[in-house]
């Protein structure tokens, strides 16, 4: 296994506050990573300060995100703009806005064909921007139409033809199907990762609903407090998750496959960024928070192969 | 088709309404315009030639409202707005075929180059907000908020008296005749500055705030950032994504502020001794000139009728959403 991307040590600032702390990941070649957590957990912030989206003012990543061995925070804005969407494209949070609704679709499509291939010529455009929506399922004639007169489904299945229009090597997607009902999800996941056998590109899945993740990623990295508190492969977290945490979030879902479980719920609320809990940032809610919990913050440990954890109840020192 | 088609029986109605109203409204005012000419004539007259005064003037006593408003309309499809009182004895369609163009050119070509100035200026506020163009949001907004009449002084006072750069009044050098050739059309935009200028620096404000302020919500919406992810270029984002979305409520006020060009005209031509509609309009109603004020209400009426026009098109082009189906 390649990587495709490393994200290394990246934290990123509001001012004074800190969203996101050293965090590290790899994405591997072909491999869909999940990134779960609770909202105000920092995953959307990571994925959009590695990608350089976040605006000023005083959104500062620092650390580094290693893309085909160059620093993406480190790019002129010249070598970013090529970079985007040709190699990393964005399947957005909320359909309903993430299409300009005075552009038809066969133009926002075009856009991006416009300017990261300007040899192509406009009838071989057009047959590509034909060529997408058939892949994801949407009649072609629908090309010329405005973005409200197509339904959510449709809307987030354009944006994901969008997507992939100039075959990246990574797609991230960011809670690509909240707004949707559970059938039409299940059904775009599924024609996503269909896409993803046939076209090859690795994915950051990003979303609050880690029975999704269980189903449709490889590799799922927690977040809480704006750090990863566990990383291992799916299967692994569903059968035994090693973080207070991960299990409390994996009991707040129905699992839609395997035996009935009790849904339980998380008690408190997540943490607020002006005040963190000294030590580690989830002991205050945490049913077996020990005295060391409070002290000192638990670092992310190997604790297995590909299996990193932190968490006081793992470590032999304790 | 049938959308077009209910806008315009929409836009017919109101014209019945507006043109009635117009009608009307002279009549309900006080005062007697046979005999403030007579007045001014100094009993110069018999009441033989008083009688016809009356009836020349569409003011015979002798007939009712409703033969009135009947005679109306029927001239109006002739194209006969009657005899102006105060430019007696020329047809008031003649008075007004006079005066249109000079409002026209002067009110509405400002109107049209304030929209878009205010308007790209706006777009780059908005843009790049935090940088040394929000410095010019104050400045523009402390011009606008000047009384008009007291702006125009100002500027006729400084350009015409203190330093004689340009002509404080009228709209082309006296002696010149209208003709097409290179002295008058100069003389004629030399004296069109300085009300052209400060209509400009008055109105430009509004544009420029109220694009800006569209321009900052819409720079939040995903699309933008759906666009910035796209790597397209900065122009491209900034006009076809941002832009085009917020210049949408600028659209419907431009359409508004066109209709308003006859009737704002009063104010700088009467400052500025600028031979337009409002200026005429002005004269008419220290005359109390009944056919000529209808002449130019009708003129208002018309203006505003065609730029709600012109804003529905607009808006059909623009916006998508507005577009019936089928």
């Amino acid at each position: 296994m390649s990587p495709v991307l490393e994200i290394r040590d990246l934290s990123v600032d509001y001012g004074s506050l800190r969203a996101v702390h050293n965090v590290s990941l790899t994405l591997n070649k072909g491999e869909v990573l999940g990134l779960a957590g609770e909202s105000g957990s920092g995953k959307s912030t990571l994925a959009y300060a590695a990608t350089r989206l976040l605006q000023p003012p005083g959104h500062t990543p620092t650390g580094q995100v290693l893309f085909k061995g160059k620093d993406l925070l480190s790019l002129s804005d010249k070598e970013l703009q090529v970079l985007r969407w040709s190699e990393v494209s964005i399947v957005f949070q909320g359909a309903m806005n993430a299409l300009n609704p005075v552009l038809s679709v066969a133009t926002q499509l075009d856009d991006v064909l416009r300017t990261h291939r300007p040899q192509m010529k406009k009838p071989e455009r057009v047959a590509r921007a034909r060529e997408l929506l058939g892949l994801v399922g949407i009649p072609t004639d629908r090309l010329s139409a405005y973005p409200h007169q197509l339904s959510g489904g449709m809307r987030q299945r354009v944006m994901i033809a969008m997507a992939l229009a100039l075959e990246p090597e990574i797609v991230i997607m960011d809670e690509p199907t909240t707004a949707l009902d559970v059938v039409v999800q299940r059904q775009i996941l599924g024609q996503m990762m269909r896409l993803r056998e046939t076209l090859g590109f690795s994915v950051v899945f990003i979303t609050h609903d880690i029975s999704l993740l269980v189903e449709f990623s490889d590799r799922i990295a927690i977040m809480y407090g704006g750090r990863v508190v566990e990383e291992a492969p799916a299967s692994e977290i569903y059968r035994a998750a090693k973080h207070p945490y991960s299990k409390g979030l994996l009991g707040s879902f129905p699992a839609l496959r395997g035996p009935r479980r009790e849904l339980k719920g998380i008690p408190g609320s997540p943490p607020d960024l002006r005040s963190m809990p000294s030590g580690c940032p989830f002991h205050p809610r945490c049913p077996s928070a020990m005295d060391v919990c409070g002290e000192r913050m638990p670092s992310l440990e190997n604790v297995e192969e590909q299996r990193r954890v932190a968490c006081w109840l793992e470590d032999v020192r304790v | 088709m049938t959308f077009l088609l209910r806008r315009a029986l929409f836009y017919l109605v109101t014209l019945w309404a507006a043109i009635t109203v117009n009608f009307l409204l002279p009549r309900l005012l006080p005062g007697d315009p046979v005999q403030a000419m007579i007045t001014k004539l100094g009993g110069r007259l018999n009441s033989d030639a008083m009688a016809s005064l009356y009836v020349l003037f569409g003011l015979d006593e002798n007939k009712s409202i409703w033969e009135q408003y009947l005679e109306y309309w029927g001239s109006l499809f002739r194209g006969d707005l009657g005899l102006s009182f105060t430019f007696f004895p020329t047809p008031v369609a003649d008075v007004l075929a006079q005066s249109m163009p000079w409002t026209l050119g002067l009110v509405g070509v400002t109107t049209i180059i304030a929209f878009l100035l205010g308007t790209l200026l706006g777009v780059y506020a908005g843009w790049k907000r935090g940088s040394w163009m929000d410095n010019l949001i104050p400045v523009t907004t402390f011009l606008s908020s000047i009384p008009y009449f007291w702006l125009g002084l100002i500027a006729i006072s400084l350009f015409s008296v203190t330093w004689p750069l340009l002509p404080a009044a009228g709209g082309y050098a006296p002696g010149l005749v209208p003709e097409f050739s290179g002295e008058f059309i100069g003389s004629v935009l030399e004296h069109a500055i300085l009300p052209g200028v400060t209509i400009i620096v008055s109105s430009v404000a509004g544009w420029i705030l109220g694009m800006r302020n569209m321009m900052v919500t819409v720079t939040a919406e995903d699309y933008v950032l759906v666009a910035r992810a796209k790597g397209l270029t900065q122009k491209r984002i900034m006009f076809a994504y941002a832009a085009r979305n917020a210049v949408l409520p600028s659209i419907s006020g431009f359409a508004l502020s066109l209709g308003f060009i006859v009737g704002g005209a009063l104010l700088v031509e009467m400052v500025f001794s600028y031979p337009g509609l409002g200026y005429v309009l002005f004269q008419g109603i220290g005359g109390k000139d009944y056919p000529l004020m209808q002449g130019v209400f009708l003129v208002i009426t018309l203006a505003v009728l065609v730029a709600n026009l012109l804003a529905d098109i607009g808006y059909l082009l623009l916006d998508p959403r507005t577009r019936k189906e089928g």
